[in-house]
């Protein structure tokens, strides 16, 4: 299903939930959005679902305004945050629930029952009741029972805000293959980067009611839109007076301008590891710290300080070493404007051509 | 020490609730079965037992109904402001703090046959108070709160978020309410009935002020046990009251095991 | 569409019809006796306050309730503590048996609390061997207020024993504490907010206290005439003023418990 949001606000009491958003999605996309707890997410979404009702804007799905229709009207699949399943129904009675209030015929019902037990995996359990299943299999129930009157746009409440850190990592890719074999245009809610990066095609970034930036994972990564997409999305370290890292002077021009710089951006080694000595500053390891697959370290270089990772595979640094740090790029931002910008002294000054 | 503590409650419970009960069984035999049996089924005592009857069927039945829709529109209503809900969720505990026979004063002062209101209806030829429809709407307000208390935490606790999912399936709030919602309260309620039943079937100050008291007319079971003890008829007195009592156990008993269903 | 609308008339009738019933049953009487003692203007509902019988009858009342509640923490406490913390034979029978008073219709308390002290029981010769009556005096009216606001110390303690954690008492006996010291020191105070608020409910009941009452009190004017008796008599003798202006009083005293009470679970459950 197509859907479209123009204008989109929403108050409870004093509170602005959502501020003026627009997007549109396109069919057979999955959607995460993205951002901090008591952003306004949740609210985009039950507004979608018609549980809400917005104070202005337009929802259209397909191109037919569906604001004055209920929630009963919208053929939509929605998965709760804790599920929600009907306690005193089992498995197959929770499933059966929105076919039954559609008056699918019986025979029809049971068919749908078996195709949607066996896609999800749930064969045996389906006289079980809702307090006898793992928190996975509840999701799936869930999941089952949303998609069993067969909707055109599937939305999900932090699908997976309630399940073990180690089933939630299977239950990721087990939902994004279910959805791509669906096709069915999706819509999920999360607060947890990694999961929107793994598992949506495209990511909206919302934060205090605002829609801050959409595009796929890597957009968003490679070009933050604004300063907040750029601390929220990896692990940056905000630098007040950037211009006094060397290779960023020129931000040194325009006063209030601050810089984030990701780990990643950052390379740390012993002089003899650089190329372009010119490019790099020189500061000491103030933490070191082993992560399991690499170092963590953080440097100090005057009263800027810097973390980043390295490689096993280089020679071990120690603390208190005096190290050389080259900052590959950086995102500036002042109050007019933000972009990601180069070391500028990266490139060789006098290059020698063999 | 913890023999001690038991005896004494053995003992309390034993002088306060046990006696009383024992000697009302004594006192209703002590004319023999024929004793017993001449003071029920008098007829004024029959008439008594059959008001007593009307008003718990009708008190029941309206109280159910209206509880357990104000119980859900004060947690789940959203027309409500939450001003205004807390507001309203704390005058529905107002009965409980009113004085039975203020509880009937109230209704005199309201729609007696010295009020316009009350002259007005008569006037039609509706009587309230002194009437049937007076003694209803007593025990009405008087057992206000009891099926709303018992729904109102049960409620809370499911949440919302069952009756939405049953909304994006497509059920509109009838199916809503009797496929999801109802499940989860129906035991409540079922207590909450139980009270009802037993606090209609004991009323007595609002019903006496409201009643009148007029024998063959207006006279509840309760009430008739008043009459008979301000007249020293015990012995009749004691065979209504067992009657009364007999069923309070029993109702008692119910609840004890409603509890336990709503628990499970 | 129409069927939409057609839910949308529904659900605005459904709504007005519970709204106006909750107004006109509760809220409505509740003004409206307040408007009665009013009516005659602020002096005469003084008037009908100070009458030396009226204020008689609220004062006794007050007394009464405050030995009733007095009484009932302390075997309420007891009770509680009883049936929560020991296990022994026929604790499940008396567990039951707590919520017997409010089960059993007021009037058939009274009748039954005169028998047992009446002149011709046990304990009404007993008592007048002694040279003091029980029945139709103070002490009968205690006892009835005592058997109907029964339940409600020991079911506001319970719940707090239940979910109290066993280490905390644990903690105060590996500090070295004696049983009697662990009690009033850990235990006790975390009962108070029950005891509390159980005393204010039974409180207010005693104060509203009718049935059980009129048939045991002698209700002499003066002497053993309680507040709701006195109004009841008001009723009778066609004086509702002189009735709403007492009634008015005990309500307000009422309201303010029970605010009180709800302030206090509000605190407790707040924390």
């Amino acid at each position: 299903m197509h859907v479209e949001v123009r204008g989109l606000n929403k108050k409870f009491g004093e509170f602005q939930a959502v501020k003026d958003v627009e997007f549109s999605i396109e069919k057979g996309q999955l959607i995460g959005l993205l951002g901090p707890s008591g952003g306004g997410k949740t609210s985009i979404l039950r507004m979608l679902a018609g549980l809400e009702t917005p104070d202005t804007g337009d929802i259209v799905f397909h191109g037919k305004r569906v604001n004055d229709l209920p929630p009963q009207e919208r053929g939509i699949g929605f998965v709760f945050q804790n599920y929600a399943l009907f306690k005193h129904m089992t498995v197959s009675e929770n499933i059966a629930f929105g076919l039954e209030v559609k008056k699918w015929p019986k025979a029809r019902i049971k068919e749908r029952i078996a195709e949607l037990v066996e896609l999800t995996g749930l064969s045996g359990f389906e006289k079980r009741y809702p307090h006898q299943l793992s928190g996975g299999q509840r999701q799936r129930v869930a999941f089952a029972r949303a998609l069993a009157p067969e909707p055109q746009l599937l939305l999900l409440d932090e699908p997976f805000a309630a399940i073990d850190a180690k089933i939630r990592h299977e239950l990721r890719s087990w939902l994004r293959e279910m959805i791509d074999r669906l096709g069915i245009t999706s819509i999920f809610v999360t607060h947890d980067q990694d999961e929107a990066i793994e598992v949506a095609d495209q990511i909206m970034i919302i934060n205090k009611g605002r829609l801050e930036q959409k595009g796929t994972p890597w957009e968003i990564y490679k070009d933050p839109q604004t300063p907040f997409v750029a601390s929220f999305i990896g692990e940056s370290t905000l630098i007040e007076d950037i211009g006094k890292l060397r290779g960023f002077a020129d931000a040194a021009a325009m006063p209030g301008t601050k810089g984030l710089i990701r780990p990643e951006y950052v390379e740390v080694g012993k002089e003899n590891e650089f190329t372009l000595l010119s490019a790099t500053e020189t500061g000491r390891v103030s933490h070191i710290h082993f992560r399991g697959s690499e170092w963590l370290v953080e440097i100090q270089i005057g009263d800027i300080k810097l973390v980043t990772y390295r490689s096993l595979e280089k020679p071990v640094l120690q603390l208190g070493d005096e190290v050389h740090v080259l900052v590959h790029r950086a995102y500036l931002f002042n109050d007019n404007d933000s972009w990601v910008t180069e070391n500028k002294l990266k490139v060789d000054p006098l290059p020698v051509h063999i | 020490m913890r023999r001690l503590w038991i005896g004494l409650t053995y003992i309390v419970f034993a002088l306060l609730l046990g006696a009383p009960v024992v000697r009302i069984a004594a006192g209703a035999w002590e004319d023999g079965w024929s004793g017993f049996a001449n003071g029920v089924t008098r007829p004024e005592a029959l008439h008594a037992l059959m008001m007593t009857g009307i008003i718990v069927v009708i008190v029941t039945v309206v109280n159910t109904l209206f509880g357990v829709m104000l119980a859900l529109y004060l947690v789940r209503a959203n027309w409500l402001g939450p001003q205004l809900k807390r507001i309203l969720n704390s005058v529905v505990d107002l009965p409980f703090a009113v004085s039975p026979v203020i509880g009937g004063l109230m209704i005199v002062l309201l729609v007696g046959p010295d009020t316009a209101l009350g002259s007005l209806l008569s006037g039609a030829g509706i009587d309230i108070v002194y009437a049937l429809p007076g003694m209803v709407i007593a025990t009405l307000f008087v057992t206000f709160p009891l099926v709303i208390r018992e729904v109102m935490p049960v409620l809370q606790e499911i949440g919302s978020s069952q009756e939405e999912a049953a909304h994006m399936l497509g059920a509109y709030p009838w199916t809503t309410f009797w496929r999801v919602t109802w499940p989860s309260i129906r035991w409540s309620v079922v207590y909450g009935v139980v009270l009802t039943v037993a606090r209609t079937l004991g009323e007595f100050g609002a019903v006496l002020v409201v009643s009148g008291n007029i024998l063959f007319k207006t006279q509840t079971a309760t009430t008739l046990v008043y009459q008979d003890v301000e007249n020293f008829n015990l012995t009749a007195a004691n065979s209504v009251a067992l009657v009364l009592a007999a069923c309070s156990v029993a109702l008692l008993l119910f609840m004890e095991w409603a509890k336990s269903r709503r628990e499970s | 569409m129409t069927n939409m609308l057609q839910s949308r008339w529904w659900s605005w009738g459904f709504r007005s019809t519970v709204m106006l019933y909750f107004v006109i049953l509760i809220v409505l009487p509740i003004l409206g006796i307040y408007g009665q003692s009013l009516s005659d203007g602020w002096p005469k509902f003084v008037s009908n306050l100070t009458e030396p019988l009226a204020w008689k009858a609220v004062m006794l009342t007050v007394k009464l309730a405050l030995i009733a509640t007095v009484i009932n923490v302390l075997i309420g406490t007891m009770a509680g503590w009883v049936l929560i913390r020991y296990r022994f034979p026929g604790r499940q029978l008396l567990n039951s048996l707590v919520d017997l008073p409010f089960a059993l219709p007021t009037a058939v308390v009274g009748l039954m609390i005169m028998l047992l002290l009446g002149p011709r029981s046990e304990v009404g010769q007993w008592a007048d061997s002694l040279g003091f009556a029980i029945l139709f005096h103070e002490p009968a009216i205690v006892i009835a207020m005592i058997f109907v606001t029964f339940p409600f110390v020991i079911r506001a303690v319970q719940p707090l024993l239940e979910e109290m954690d066993a280490s905390e008492e644990e903690a105060a006996y590996t500090m070295g504490a004696s049983k009697a010291k662990t009690f009033f020191r850990v235990i006790l105070p975390a009962m108070m907010p029950g005891i509390l608020s159980g005393a204010m409910l039974a409180f207010s009941r005693a104060l509203a206290e009718f049935g059980a009452v009129v048939l045991v009190a002698g209700n002499i004017p003066g002497r053993t005439l309680v507040a709701s008796v006195y109004i009841f008599g008001q009723i009778e003798s066609d004086n509702p003023a002189g009735a709403a202006a007492v009634s008015v009083l005990l309500l307000t005293l009422s309201f303010v418990i029970l605010w009180l009470v709800s302030y206090v679970q509000a605190r407790r459950t707040g924390r």
